[in-house]
């Protein structure tokens, strides 16, 4: 038959009050496999208490190349930054 | 501007482009990726962490050898963990390779033709119990020493499955030197066993941390790219000055009769390593060679209707989940 088992990303939640963070990937036939392989392959120690996993294809993601228009924008808005206003020096909880 | 002076051009902004990556690394800035990186950064990445990966796959067959002949559960449980987590490893690299835009299956396809190398360390057999031991405290130990700089390696993928990696291996490290202690401490048949153990692997243990800094042809980009933190010599020097001490403390003996403590540079000289060995297992003709990548093949093959089997009944699943919903 020759069909390769896709590719899914897996996300672990260390403990309660953390959010899911991204761990790795692995492949598996089907969304129940890859949850099983996860708890395998990435928390043979108690790394987590709770496991995402999603089909890699189903990600989109921002290109490198395109860093500039998307991010610089955000680079010269020094105004939505605290700092960026003047305050009298003896102003205090602010 | 002619064809000529365009591709000048090109290989100009290439040059430049390449600079910009080496000074980026050099700042300490990783790569991950989807990022610009040049032709043979990528090239060598997918060599170095594939070799990785293989080394740990087929890490597990000469250990796996001892599982069922574990001399009482604790230490049965412990091999079976320690296998599992080289499993894991590899598991780990393959997927940080992947990202460089090579599938697990070309990678399997590496290793199976012998067009993918991995440690030649694996390629000797595992006679004794003891073997378990020496595999542990000094196979695992080299594998330390060779493993932490990588942590801080420029391509992040890797960086963050050498993280894991480190995390882990210490533990396989110090249950190796518990079953070498434990036999030294043992009936003089066992005390022998776990010398003539370290008596095999300790040159092949050596010769794990790679050539010679003179023979050695990929040093230098490697330090760029920090794929490489210190040189194979002075790994080896750190790993002979730290295993001397813990082969002192369970009263064995290093097979090295030229091994002197220098109290000028404050480092072991030690005898000739046998280069000669070394090529020739690196080349296919050690003494399991063969034998390793068999029973690699044989499980790979051996599974395949397993592999197929889950696929058939995902799209099975699949399909009847379609079905209800179209009711």
């Amino acid at each position: 038959m020759k069909k390769n088992w896709p590719l899914w990303e897996v996300f672990v939640r260390s403990k309660n009050g953390l959010e899911h963070r991204h761990f790795g990937s692995l492949h598996a036939p089907d969304a129940e496999m890859a949850l099983k392989n996860a708890r395998d392959v990435y928390t043979r120690r108690n790394e987590g208490v709770s496991i995402w996993v999603v089909e890699s294809i189903n990600i989109k993601a921002s290109n490198p190349d395109d860093n500039e228009e998307m991010f610089e924008p955000a680079t010269d808005k020094a105004y939505r930054h605290p700092t960026f206003y003047d305050l009298p020096d003896d102003i205090e909880h602010m | 501007m002619s064809h000529t002076e365009k591709k000048i051009a090109n290989a100009d902004q290439i040059r430049s482009l390449e600079e910009m990556f080496d000074a980026k690394i050099a700042r300490d800035g990783k790569i991950e990726p989807k990022d610009w990186m040049p032709e043979k950064y990528r090239k060598t990445h997918i060599r170095q962490i594939s070799q990785h990966a293989h080394s740990e796959i087929v890490g597990m067959l000469p250990e796996a050898n001892w599982i069922s002949r574990a001399p009482s559960l604790r230490r049965k449980v412990a091999l079976l963990a320690k296998v599992q987590d080289e499993a894991g490893h590899g598991l780990y690299l393959y997927s940080a390779c992947e990202t460089l835009g090579i599938s697990r299956e070309e990678l399997y396809e590496q290793l199976h033709s012998g067009k993918a190398k991995y440690s030649s360390i694996f390629n000797y057999p595992t006679l004794t119990w003891a073997d378990m031991g020496a595999i542990g405290w000094l196979v695992d130990g080299a594998a330390i020493i060779n493993q932490v700089p990588l942590c801080s390696t420029s391509f992040g993928p890797y960086a963050r499955a050498m993280v894991r990696v480190c995390k882990e291996e210490s533990f396989h490290q110090r249950q190796g030197y518990e079953i070498m202690m434990t036999l030294c401490n043992g009936t003089q048949e066992q005390k022998d066993m776990a010398q003539d153990a370290l008596n095999r692997w300790w040159w092949p243990a050596l010769m794990m941390l790679g050539p010679t800094d003179e023979q050695s042809t990929h040093t230098e980009q490697s330090m760029i790219w920090k794929l490489k933190r210190k040189t194979n010599d002075e790994l080896r020097q750190q790993f002979i000055d730290q295993t001397v001490p813990q082969a002192d403390i369970i009263g064995l003996n290093i097979p090295d009769s030229e091994l002197k403590y220098n109290n000028e540079t404050g480092h072991y000289d030690f005898g000739e390593i046998d280069w000669e060995e070394f090529w020739q297992v690196v080349k296919g003709h050690g003494m399991c060679n063969k034998e390793r990548i068999s029973a690699r093949k044989k499980a790979w093959d051996n599974g395949e209707w397993v592999r197929d089997a889950a696929v058939a009944y995902a799209e099975k699943q699949a399909e009847s989940q379609e079905a209800k919903q179209a009711v």
